[in-house]
Order: C-alpha cells, then structure tokens, then sequence
C-alpha cells in the first residue's frame, strides 16, 4: 500500500473512529430499540437509581433514562450534522468563488467575514434562540450555521487562493474551461482532506454551541436532547439530591464524542497538512 | 500613525457595532412572534408560571412601542443605544439593564482574567518544553495528556469538578463568589475566601484551555527550534535554561500575546457559562436569571455587551499590534 493511502488510518485517527463509535452506532441505531412507554411521567419510580427495569435509572417525575438518551442522541447528532455541514458547504461554496473570481465578490465576502468574526456567535445565538417560540433541532442546526459559516470560509478561501497559482489550473484556463467547472470539478477534489478536517472541526463547534444554548434553557424542551438533559438535571438539583445517573451519562457521552471528533481532527488535519507531521 | 489605516479600521469597528445592533434589533422584530409573547411563552412551556403577564406584556409593548412602524421602532432603538440606555429590568424593576450588567462585571472581569492568564503560562510553559531537547519522557506525555482537555466543554467539565471536589470531597464551596453573611472586609480573610470560591469555576477553565496554547506553542516552537539565533546561543555556550526564557520563548511569544488579547475581548462573551454551574454573580449568571425570568432588555444589554467588549478589544488589538511589532507595517 503506499504511503498517501495508509496515512488516513494513523493510530490517532483509528482511537477518534473508535471513540466516534462507542456514541455513533447506539446514538443511531439504540433508538428503535426503545419503548416511547418510558418517557412517560412515572414509567418507573421517582428518582430511582439504576435497575434492572430502568438500567440508567430514572429523573424525578419517573422517566426513564436509558430511554431519554436512546432518544435524545439522534437529536443531538443532527444538530451537530446539519450546523455543521451547512456551515462548511456555505463556506465551501463562498470561500471558493471567492477566492478563485476574486474582485469585486471577494471584496464583499472578505469584509462580510471580517465583520461576522468580530461578532460572538452566542450573542446572534441567544437572540435568536430566545425569539423562536420553538426550536426544533433542524432549526438549532441552521440557526448554529449562520452563525459559524465564517471561519470555513475564511481558511477555504486561503486554500484556493494558493491552489489557483498552480500550473495545472493555468492550463485548464488556457484550454477554457468554465471557471464553475475549474473551481467545483478540478479545485475541489484537491481540498476534500481539507474539508473533511474543516467539516469535522465545525460539527464539533456547532455541538458545542448548542449545548451551550441548551444549558441556557434555550432548547427545545419537547424534543429530548442530551443538552437539555443537562440542564434539566440542572434544574432538578441531580448533583445535590445525589442523582449521579441523572447528570453523569450525558457527560461522559459527551466528553467520548468531543475526543473522537478531536483525535479524528488532528489526525485529519496531518494529511491535509503533511507539514505539521514535521512540528 | 497612519491616518488612512486608522480611519479605516474605526470605521470597521463602527460598521461591526452598528451590523450586531440593527441584527440584534431584526431578529427580534422579524421572528413570527413578537419577542415578549415568545418569551413568556418559552417560560410557560417550561411550567413556570407568570404572574402579572398582561401587565408584563404591556409594559414591554409600550417601552418597545411595538404599536409603531418598524422604521419608527429603529429609530428608537438606535437612539437609546447611543444614550447607552439599555431599557429596564423588568426582575429588578425600577433598576436599569446597564446597572444590572456593570453590578456583575468586576466578578466576571476577575474570575476570568486570572483563569485565561493562568491558561495562558501553564499552557505556553507545557507546549514548549514539549518539543524542547533534553526534556523528560513523562513529561511530554503530560502535554499530549492536556490536549484532548481543550476538546472538552468547560462547563461540563466544571459538572465533574463540582461533584468531586465539592460535593464528594467538601474541599471548595458548592458555589457562589463568598461565604455569605462574612464581613467582607479588605484583609486577607476575605481574599481567601473568595480565592475559595473562584479556585473551582477557574480551574474548569484552565483545564479546558491549556491544550489549545499547549498545542499552538508547541508548533511555534518546533519551527523557532530550527533558528540560527539559537545554534548560535547554544554555541556561545550559555545555559539551556537561559536560551529556552530569553531567546526561544521571548520569539515564540508573539503570536501567542496576539492570541491573548483576542481572549481578553471575548472573555465576556467567551466562558460566562461557567458561572451558571456555580451561581457565581457575574455576567453569565445574569444572563441565565434574566432568560429564565423573560427579562428582555437584560438579555438584550448582554449581548449588546459581548458584541461591544468583542469590537473594541479588536480594534484595540489592531492598533496597538504595529507598536509591539515593528516589522508590522500599515497597509496603506
């Protein structure tokens, strides 16, 4: 095998995949395997510690809480999937006319980042969080985008800028080929480590923020989501009345996604940058 | 100074502020529900109940003047702004919105300064003697240890430090900025006992953030590692110690002080959340209550504040940034 392909599957990018595991496959699949009976109010006992009926235990109006979490991950995964990944294709889309048609486009979108940079995203956030009547998590992931598109922008539009110096891109205008076609079919395929890193890096980011606006109470509380389960623990004083089942397991699930995507990064961030294996 | 640049960059900071604050006054107004409705409806889904509510709904109405054209409604609202008048709190009625925020300010200010500061050495300090010769194996691993840290949100890192070292070991107080009812007077008493109260939301900080500096130094000075300057030192047979403070890591540092101050900007807008999980009466905490209370014009000023604190801590930055580094030049 040569060496350009072994390298996506480093030791620290197979630890990432393993930890991305350990939440993906129950975060997606748990969920057909749990009774919508045990949300209800006193589907178990008040505050009850871990059983055999309820295995995680349940919270102080009786719901269970294996249930809630088989329920809340998938939640939780599409708002880090949508945030992420609308932040990056914007990016992508923008970052890459802009940096390849330069002028004019490049001037707005250059100055529009700049601007957007400056301004917290947890600001925009809460406004909107808090005006929405509902937040559904679709609409979490969207609202997370807007406000996160301009740093995937920013390092896409640098790449191109050095990616369309180079000869192969200077022939494929010399022979007129449409600058659509050059960017998306030629540019593109270039970047994909790149943008696999960036697109990582983001759903990490939009995770982070949504758990930060569910900690908050601005969440949706209809739809069950790991954020919210904090913060309903919160609320519900877990910590102090010694319900460790209440506040820990969404933490911990937490803490194992946030080092997968961490790791996966890294090491995604070495192939796109061959140079760092150097620092 | 070149006047061109700095027009240009005060200009910047002007179009930044006023962008953030017709944005924060649109959301608002272009939402389907008026934001007071939707508010009082958030905290009624949740079961809070609101008493008074009409009464809360009309005041709102009328302090607004949602009744006016949306142009009228701007106008308004910009002009306030400029008189950095920021509305009422309705929790804290007859008190104003701005009062509320500066009240809690100097907490957040001092929690956060020393916790980034502290971030700042320990991080820089573990990320360069990581790549540095002649550095002990266990303690390399003690820097890729702090990494995966940064990966890790600060508040719920603060959960876990509050289970253990408050609730299960009773070393540091549940929460709070002082033991309540002590005399608070200035002596060392009183300075320990809020160095009590901050040692927990602080180290949740430092431990979240030492990687990222762990992990940006340690690239730094992998590349400074290779300069001619140093093999130079070296050869002029000065002590390993001496080259790593005064000529490795006085070079490495530049990037990293840039860095510092974009954190010392959005410290405010940055870790607030961390005083929610130990009710600490800063900014953050405020922001909470006044969510959960529906208190607009609160939560409104707030992220009026981030934005602002944001904007000038860059432009600051931006300015002063040449004087630090001559080989910085004014694009004209």
């Amino acid at each position: 095998m040569s060496n350009r392909l072994r390298a996506p599957f480093s030791p620290t990018m197979w630890l990432g995949l393993v930890l991305l595991g350990l939440v993906l496959v129950p975060g997606l699949f748990g969920q057909f395997f749990a009774d919508p009976d045990q949300l209800r109010l006193m589907a178990g006992g008040i505050s009850a510690p871990p059983n055999a009926d309820h295995p995680l235990g349940t919270q102080n109006e009786g719901r269970d809480l294996l249930t809630y979490i088989l329920k809340g991950m998938p939640n939780t995964l599409l708002i880090g999937l949508v945030g992420g990944g609308s932040a990056v294709l914007l990016g992508t889309v923008l970052g890459m006319l802009a940096g390849y048609v330069g002028g004019s486009l490049d001037a707005l979108v250059r100055n529009t980042v700049d601007i957007g940079l400056t301004i917290p995203p947890l600001a925009i956030l809460i406004m909107i969080a808090a005006s929405f009547p509902v937040v559904t998590p679709l609409i979490m992931g969207l609202v997370i985008a807007l406000t996160s598109w301009m740093h995937p922008t920013r390092v896409i539009r640098s790449q191109v800028l050095s990616l369309r110096e180079r000869e192969f891109v200077l022939l494929l205008r010399l022979s007129g080929a449409s600058p659509l076609h050059i960017v998306f079919r030629e540019l593109l395929p270039n970047l994909i480590p790149f943008l696999a890193a960036t697109f990582v890096n983001a759903v990490a980011t939009a995770l982070l923020a949504s758990i930060g606006l569910e900690v908050l109470g601005l969440g949706s509380f209809q739809t069950p989501t790991l954020g919210n389960l904090i913060y309903f623990a919160i609320i519900g004083n877990a910590m102090w009345l010694g319900l460790w089942w209440w506040w820990l397991p969404p933490i911990v699930i937490f803490i194992v996604l946030f080092m997968g995507l961490f790791f996966v990064s890294t090491a995604l961030d070495t192939l796109a940058n061959p140079r760092l294996e150097q620092g | 100074m070149n006047p061109r640049y700095l027009g240009r960059r005060l200009a910047t900071f002007l179009l930044t502020i006023f962008v953030a604050s017709t944005l924060n006054f649109a959301i608002t107004r272009l939402t389907p529900q008026d934001p007071i409705a939707a508010l009082l409806g958030r905290m009624a889904s949740r079961g809070r109940t609101v008493e008074d509510g009409g009464e809360i709904v009309a005041r709102y109405r009328e302090r607004l003047g949602l009744d006016a054209p949306l142009v009228q409604q701007y106008v308004s609202y910009l002009r306030n702004l400029l008189q950095g008048d920021l509305g009422y709190s309705l929790a804290f009625f007859p008190i104003k919105a701005e009062a509320v925020i500066l009240r809690a300010l100097p907490w957040t200010l001092g929690l956060l300064s020393v916790a980034t500061l502290l971030a700042f050495v320990i991080g820089n300090l573990l990320g360069a003697l990581a790549v540095w010769p002649r550095v002990p194996a266990g303690f390399r691993w003690l820097v890729y240890l702090s990494m995966p840290f940064s990966a890790i949100p600060y508040y719920l890192l603060a959960l876990i430090l509050v289970y253990l070292f408050a609730l299960n070991w009773s070393l540091f107080p549940l929460g709070g900025s002082f033991t309540v009812g002590s005399d608070r007077g200035l002596n060392l008493e009183t300075l320990a006992d809020l160095l009590h109260h901050a040692a927990l939301p602080v180290l949740s900080v430092v431990l979240a953030v030492i990687g990222f500096w762990a992990l940006s130094m340690r690239g730094i000075m992998a590349t400074v590692l290779g300069d001619d300057y140093l093999i130079y030192a070296r050869a002029r047979g000065l002590r390993s110690r001496r080259i790593f403070s005064h000529y490795a890591m006085r070079n490495a540092m530049l990037p990293q002080v840039t860095a510092l101050a974009i954190d010392f900007g959005r410290l405010i807008s940055g870790q607030v959340l961390v005083e929610i999980i130990f009710n600490y009466p800063g900014v953050g905490w405020v922001l909470y209550n006044a969510l959960r209370a529906a208190d607009f014009f609160v939560i409104q000023g707030v992220t009026l504040f981030m934005v602002f604190t944001v904007a000038v801590a860059t432009l600051l930055l931006d300015l002063l940034y040449p004087l630090l580094d001559p080989r910085i030049r004014y694009q004209s």
